[in-house]
Parts: C-alpha cells; sequence; structure tokens
C-alpha cells in the first residue's frame, strides 16, 4: 500500500464520522420520555392516542388556521363531548402540565414546536400572577 | 431503456419492503438486521475500495494542471491550479471537495451550420451539484437527532435553520427541497442533454433514482403519510441500534421501513458504484500529486531497485575473462604468488 500514513489516517476520520453516534452515547440509550396522563384521570380525547401521536401537530395548525385566520370557532364534538378549538382552551384542560407532558417527547426528539412564540406557557403564567 | 430499468429496480425495492414490512415479525428483518448488515457492508467495502486504490501503483506524476508551474522567479506561479508543495495541493483539494471546481469549469459545446463548433462556459452544473452535495450532507446530519441522546445543541440550531420558514407542520426542511431539485436536476441533465444521455448507464441513472426515492419517501413521511409515524418510537428505534439494543416498541407506519430499506441499499450499494467517489476524489493522483516533476524526481514505485555498478566493480567481477579475452585492464590479474615469476614472461612471449 502506497502512502500508508495518509490513507490509513482519511479511514480512521472516515470511519469515525461514520460510527459518530456509536460512540457519542456511548451504547447507553437514555431513558425514554414518559408523557404524564392527564392529572384529572380524563381517558377521552378529540381523537384516538395513536393518531394523537402521529399528527398531533397538523391537527393543531388546522385550529390555529380555522381560528385565526378563518374565524372558524365552531366546537368539535367527539363521543358527545364539546371541545373548543384550542391548545389551551382544548388541550391542556387535561395534559395540564406543559413540563411533564409536551416537553418531554419534544426534548427526546428535538423539537421545538413554535406554540409558545404566542402562547404564555402555564409556568411562566403562574409566575406572573403571582407577581 | 436504461433509466426505466433504474425505475423498475427502485420500484421492485420499494415493493418488497412494503410487502415485507406488513408481515408480523418481519420488523425486525428491516428495522434492525438489514440496517446492520448495510452498514457493515457499506464500511466494509469502502475500506476494501479505497485498500485497493492505494495499492495501485502511480508510475507517473499524472498531474493535471490548469495554470503556470512553478519556474524562474519573475514568472507568476499559479499555486491552486499548479501546486508546487504539499500545502498547496491541500488547498487545491480543499478547493475540489468543498466548492466542486472542475465543475465550474464545464462548458457546453454546441454545433451549428458551417459546420461550425462552439463552446460556452455552462454553469449550471456546477450550480445544482453544490445545492443536490451540500443538502444532502446538511440533511444527513440532521438525522442524528434521531440517533443521539440527548441532542446536541447544534444539531437543533442546524434543524431550527433549515426549517426557518416554517411552512407547515411539522415544518418543512430547505434542504429536503434543495435535494430534491439538485437530483431532479441532475437527472433531468442526463435525459435531456444529448451528448450525457449518450454516454449515461443505467449505474448513473439507479443511484439517482434511488437518492430521489429516500428524498422522496422521507419527504411524504414528514408532512403527508404521517399514518404510524411515532417519533419517539422511531427515536427509540434507531438509537437502540446504535447502542447495539434495538427495539420495536410500535406499529411503525410501512413508509417509515420503505424509507430506511431504501437507505439500506444506498449504503450497499455505495462502496461498489460511481458513488465512491466521495472516497475516490481524496485518491485522484491527477488532483492529489505535486506539479514538481521537474524539480524532484517522480519515481515509478515498479521499477526494480538496480544498484549503482562501477567500472571498477565491474572490472573486478570480470578480470578474469576480460584478461583472457585480452581486453585491456586498468588493474591486471595478481598472478598467483608460486607461479608469478613463470606465468608472468610466458604470457608476454605469445
Amino acid at each position: 500500500m502506497y502512502n500508508k500514513g495518509y490513507v490509513i489516517t482519511g479511514l480512521v476520520i472516515f470511519v469515525l464520522f461514520v460510527t459518530f453516534p456509536v460512540w457519542f452515547n456511548g451504547l447507553d440509550a437514555g431513558p425514554l420520555p414518559k408523557p404524564e396522563p392527564p392529572p384529572g384521570g380524563e381517558k377521552q380525547c378529540v381523537a384516538p392516542a395513536a393518531e394523537m401521536r402521529d399528527s398531533h401537530m397538523q391537527l393543531l395548525n388546522e385550529w390555529r388556521d380555522d381560528v385565526l385566520r378563518n374565524s372558524n370557532r365552531v366546537m368539535i364534538t367527539v363521543d358527545g363531548k364539546e371541545y373548543r378549538k384550542g391548545l389551551q382552551i382544548a388541550c391542556m384542560q387535561c395534559h395540564s402540565n406543559k413540563e411533564k407532558f409536551c416537553d418531554t417527547c419534544h426534548d427526546y426528539a428535538a423539537v421545538s414546536p413554535t406554540c409558545w412564540d404566542c402562547h404564555i406557557a402555564p409556568a411562566e403564567l403562574a409566575k406572573k400572577e403571582a407577581q | 431503456m436504461k433509466y426505466a430499468f433504474s425505475f423498475l429496480a427502485v420500484i421492485a425495492l420499494i415493493l418488497i419492503a412494503w410487502l415485507g414490512s406488513l408481515i408480523p415479525g418481519m420488523q425486525y428483518f428491516f428495522g434492525v438486521a438489514v440496517p446492520y448488515l448495510a452498514v457493515l457492508v457499506f464500511l466494509g467495502g469502502f475500506i476494501y475500495r479505497v485498500v485497493q486504490w492505494a495499492k495501485s501503483p502511480v508510475p507517473f506524476p499524472i498531474q493535471t494542471t490548469c495554470g503556470q508551474g512553478k519556474s524562474l522567479d519573475f514568472i507568476t506561479h499559479n499555486k491552486l491550479e499548479s501546486p508546487d508543495t504539499s500545502g498547496q495541493v491541500v488547498g487545491r483539494m480543499a478547493l475540489e471537495v468543498l466548492l466542486f471546481r472542475s465543475l465550474f469549469r464545464n462548458t457546453k459545446s454546441e454545433l451549428y451550420d458551417g459546420p461550425k463548433i462552439t463552446y460556452e462556459s455552462s454553469k449550471w452544473l456546477w450550480l445544482f451539484a453544490l445545492l443536490f452535495h451540500y443538502s444532502f450532507l446538511v440533511v444527513i446530519i440532521r438525522h442524528m437527532r434521531m440517533f443521539l441522546n440527548p441532542v446536541p445543541a447544534l444539531i437543533g440550531y442546524l434543524d431550527w435553520a433549515d426549517s426557518m420558514f416554517e411552512i407547515g407542520t411539522p415544518a418543512m426542511y430547505m434542504t429536503t427541497a434543495g435535494l430534491l431539485t439538485g437530483v431532479l436536476y441532475l437527472f433531468g441533465r442526463r435525459l435531456f442533454n444529448r451528448h450525457v444521455r449518450y454516454l449515461s448507464l443505467a449505474n448513473d441513472y439507479f443511484p439517482l433514482v434511488l437518492i430521489f426515492s429516500i428524498a422522496a419517501t422521507g419527504a411524504l413521511m414528514r408532512h403527508f403519510l404521517r399514518d404510524g409515524i411515532d417519533i419517539v418510537a422511531i427515536k427509540e428505534l434507531a438509537v437502540g441500534l446504535v447502542t447495539f439494543h434495538p427495539t420495536i416498541s410500535a406499529d411503525i407506519g410501512s413508509i417509515f421501513y420503505i424509507h430506511l430499506f431504501l437507505v439500506c441499499t444506498l449504503l450497499v450499494y455505495f462502496p461498489f458504484s460511481k458513488l465512491m467517489h466521495l472516497g475516490g476524489v481524496f485518491m485522484s493522483p491527477t488532483r492529489n500529486l505535486k506539479n514538481n516533476s521537474r524539480a524532484v524526481r517522480y519515481i515509478n514505485p515498479w521499477n526494480p531497485d538496480i544498484k549503482p555498478h562501477s567500472y571498477a566493480a565491474y572490472e573486478d567481477e570480470f578480470r578474469e575473462f576480460m584478461v583472457e579475452a585480452n581486453i585491456p585492464v586498468e588493474k591486471e590479474l595478481e598472478p598467483p604468488p608460486e607461479e608469478a615469476a613463470e606465468a608472468a614472461p610466458e604470457k608476454k612471449e605469445e
């Protein structure tokens, strides 16, 4: 083999790059997120859990567009229960704890939703009210 | 037909992954076994190819030069086009690898009545190649958020910058559009440019169709076919793979297995295809040699090892025969001590 020094150095760098996740994680998968079930014990949601897990973000976006852009505030009825369209007036009525519900999975998957650009997170609201 | 074959091959792959992932128990095959196998073949094949190249001797200095080589002091030396030192080679190589300098020189030739041929600079290939490669790089880096736990802040920033237009939810990535645009251009060029079409083979079309399908299934999975795309379950599998404890805890949608299977196909195909230009660009003697063959003798590595042989040594080796054949020698044969007195005069008489 010619230019052994260069070729082997290059290959070592390449293998380190490709296997980056292996040695970065150090064979430790870390804890899985455990979103807290509603503290109030509600079992029913606007859609089945699996569907909410997959596409809650799209539902929330549709609601936002309906309410804020089309002034369509028609309530949603699921199994006889009525929900208003909104993050805080619907979802967070049951899933009241942002840190223990929303943030667990979002942090795990490194997602930074833009909800809280406009909405005031409950913890911050509580702080403000206390002042 | 050559591109039709590529489409058929990719469609077959998609069908295999789609139907296969619906069979109970096969999720572990497509989600765990195939990815491990693919990465092993990728790494092993890549190293094998590079070592094979490194074993091939380069008999001549074959660097390509596009500028004035180092000469007399008053002649301006073009350091990047005709590098004379290792540092200049690194500079030239960096421009080639990071900015695709040789594609920047691409020309388009056209034949007119007369007949007359014209050459014109054509930068489109360079532009879309840059778009394609850098988009692909960013796509790969931001996929690390699925493999790393916790996710480094840098990848978060990259993700934010890539989706800063906030089109749709989940937000569309600019690099998804860039990758698809780039690959469509590179494919279209092979179809519509007569010269390139003439010399395109199935192994030129196939990787483009494959990469297009990977990007398309990825975009479909993120934006449209979200059934069964539970990111937490997918990340659990991905992190499990790189920590060697893979688990599939939920029913993940088929589109995910299709995406993954196509990526695995790309990884397996990579080392044995033209995609090896990733490693090959560093191994090209036309780029990585110095243009200093006038200053430093270039030694062909397969030259036989010929030792210098002086005339004195030659005469030492053959003196007896030379004397026998009456060839004059600089140093006479040493007579054996006893017969010295007799033998010498005899010879003279003859």
